[in-house]
């Protein structure tokens, strides 16, 4: 087990070298200058420009650029920012609130998938089944940024029960409306795979085996059938997590929260490629951990992939 | 026997008489059992009016080819058929007198896994993946008996001893897959008897094994039923397996019960132009070198089975009568029954 997670993070470090490297190339990439995207419609004196370049090595080539950056990273420097602010503070100062409306979110789309999911699996083809079909077709074919301005408009607006917009009431109050926004899109694609698996393992032939024990029909289906199904989503649960913090981005723009996607899009705006870096950085480090977290996982609940 | 009492003072078996079972030591009476199934392509008739019959200390054979009903009917026993698409327009299962198809689900989740339990084809895919094989050995005694967690390990452990898996009490937290197939279908085994059942269903367990292991399985499911004095139902379509294992055979086509009787003497001098297709198809030494004699044409669409006997349209003693009437199962001597029109014609061949 031991042996097996250190082998996983020493696979990580490829995986964090290949990604960072392409964000960087796309940030440098990306058409306009870094110093006129800083100074607007007021061009800054030849001289001060030239002072700017100098400093942050605009004028390096490409893969210098990216060398020195890399090597920061390994001391665990990650920059600073335009306005000389360093970007690891910048990004943990708002990662907080983007963890929490992404964890939210998660935890809520786990209630909720699972439960429409293992709700139709047991009803497989009657009317209940057909209901929760129903009901991820719907919030699958809807736009998640249409669910979020509608929920904000009613239960924010009209009907005043939250604060339509920021993070004044702190958490839980202000994170429920969008994370359940992201929870309730994110959560039909979970309640069909639930759904399936659980259809394709009640008619495994071990539930047979567990009926033919004389058992009774709960504990065939919480005692045998339920772990089973799991298997396949444990594995989705983890990937969509990353998926939550790009969903993330979105829902912070729309309820106006102050958490990395804000960053990120000004920092876009800006050409500034430590951070957009730095954040991307972070995200890739997050992911991966929580897809190790899923793999060691899996080998707990499905002793046939156990290391 | 307050299971028999159960069964009179509901007075439900007007055919039955359980107290005449209960004194013939009959374990296992199935009475003109049907089962159909419905398919996108209309009603399929897999069990067609089957009757059987087990006693104390019995082993009794199914045989027959693919789609002859025999493990629907194991599974119609043990309640474990899919229902829908499944469903029994007819017939009783009674077990020590107690009618399978209409206690209350509650009385059958006792009987079954306890008093009837059954050995699976594929151990690997009976066994739950996920949990350690001592567990799901001692979830019977939990459930059952009501032991703590830890009395149903030590039983379990108990149990994998008696079918011989070595170091059982080491092997008690491994999961199915850690398990060798034979070794396996011992675990399967070891459920199956935990509980000291009266009647245990083996449907083909041995198919999936190798042929030696093969051997060791049914040596143990033997010694077993013999030390038990347990009935043993052993399903297959192999006949040197019903040879060595069975006292009695049950030839079934097509859904229903051609020939019943003891078993040597079924394959040796058989009443039913079928059971004699299958005795003659054996390989032996005098077939050497010489085509296998099959029986001709293919079994009967289960979706449209013919007005009278299914097997007419391959058997070479078929009639007029055939065709009209679907042949009852009689006595043909002492404990033989066959469904044939021609029973004598077919024994007078076999002798010449």
């Amino acid at each position: 087990m031991l042996g097996y997670t250190v082998r996983r993070i020493l696979q990580m470090v490829p995986v964090v070298l290949g990604a960072t490297f392409i964000i960087y190339a796309l940030t440098f990439l990306m058409p306009g200058d870094p110093v006129a995207a800083l100074t607007g419609s007021r061009p800054l004196p030849e001289s001060t420009v030239q002072q700017i370049r100098l400093a942050y090595h605009l004028d390096d080539p490409f893969l210098v650029q990216y060398g020195n950056y890399m090597l920061g990273l390994l001391q665990g420097n990650f920059g600073i920012d335009f306005f000389g602010r360093p970007v690891l503070g910048l990004i943990l100062e708002r990662l907080p609130v983007t963890f929490a409306l992404a964890m939210t979110a998660w935890v809520l789309k786990l209630a909720i998938g699972l439960a429409i999911g293992v709700y139709g699996g047991l009803r497989n083809g009657q009317a209940g089944d057909h209901f929760a079909l129903v009901f991820t077709v719907i919030f699958l074919g809807i736009p998640g940024f249409v669910i979020a301005l509608g929920a904000q408009t009613v239960f924010g607006v009209q009907l005043g029960w939250v604060d339509p917009a920021g993070i004044r009431a702190g958490w839980p109050l202000a994170f429920i409306l969008p994370a359940l926004v992201m929870a309730i899109e994110a959560s039909a694609g979970l309640a069909r795979l639930t759904r399936t698996s659980l259809v394709d393992v009640l008619r495994a032939e071990y539930l047979r085996t567990a009926r033919a024990k004389g058992l009774s029909p709960r504990r065939v289906v919480w005692g045998h059938a339920l772990r089973n199904a799991m298997i396949p989503v444990v594995t989705y649960l983890g990937l969509s997590l990353a998926g939550m913090l790009g969903g993330a981005v979105i829902i912070e723009a729309i309820f106006n929260m102050p958490g990395i996607g804000g960053l990120m899009v000004t920092a876009i705006n800006n050409k500034e490629g430590t951070v957009v870096v730095g954040i991307a950085t972070m995200l890739v480090l997050v992911y991966l951990v929580f897809n190790l977290l899923v793999d060691l996982l899996y080998g707990i609940i499905d002793p046939r992939v156990r290391i | 026997m307050s299971s028999t009492r159960k069964a009179n003072s509901m007075g439900i078996h007007q055919h039955a008489n359980p107290a005449a079972d209960a004194a013939d030591d009959v374990l296992l009476r199935v009475k003109d059992l049907e089962v159909e199934f419905n398919t996108s392509k209309g009603v399929a008739t897999a069990v067609n009016g089957m009757n059987l019959e087990v006693k104390r200390g019995q082993a009794l054979g199914i045989l027959g080819e693919s789609g002859s009903g025999k493990s629907v009917t194991a599974r119609a026993i043990m309640g474990i058929l899919d229902m829908p698409p499944a469903h029994i327009p007819r017939g009783e299962i009674l077990l020590e007198g107690e009618d399978l198809l209409t206690v209350t689900p509650r009385r059958h989740r006792q009987l079954v896994g306890s008093r009837v339990t059954m050995v699976f084809q594929d151990a690997l895919t009976a066994l739950n993946p996920v949990h350690p094989v001592g567990r799901q050995i001692g979830e019977l005694y939990r459930v059952h008996r009501g032991y703590s967690r830890r009395d149903a390990k030590a039983a379990a452990i108990k149990m994998m001893d008696k079918v011989r898996i070595p170091a059982a009490a080491k092997r008690v937290n491994d999961y199915p897959h850690q398990f060798s197939g034979g070794m396996r279908q011992r675990i399967v085994i070891a459920m199956a008897l935990a509980l000291d059942p009266v009647l245990l269903i083996a449907d083909e367990p041995t198919t999936a094994l190798d042929v030696t292991v093969q051997a060791q399985i049914l040596e143990l499911l033997k010694e077993q039923q013999e030390e038990r004095n347990m009935g043993l139902i052993l399903i297959t379509h192999d006949i040197s397996v019903v040879r060595e294992v069975t006292d009695q055979v049950a030839v079934m086509y097509a859904g229903r019960v051609v020939e019943h009787g003891p078993t040597a003497e079924v394959l040796s001098r058989p009443g039913h132009p079928y059971s004699r297709g299958l005795a003659a198809s054996i390989a032996g030494e005098e077939l050497k070198g010489r085509r296998l004699p099959a029986i001709l044409g293919t079994p009967p669409d289960l979706l449209h089975l013919p007005a009278g006997c299914s097997f007419a349209n391959r058997c070479a003693f078929a009639s007029e009568a055939c065709a009209a009437s679907v042949p009852a199962l009689e006595l043909i001597d002492e404990a033989r029954h066959s469904a044939c029109f021609h029973t004598s014609e077919v024994l007078a061949h076999a002798n010449a």
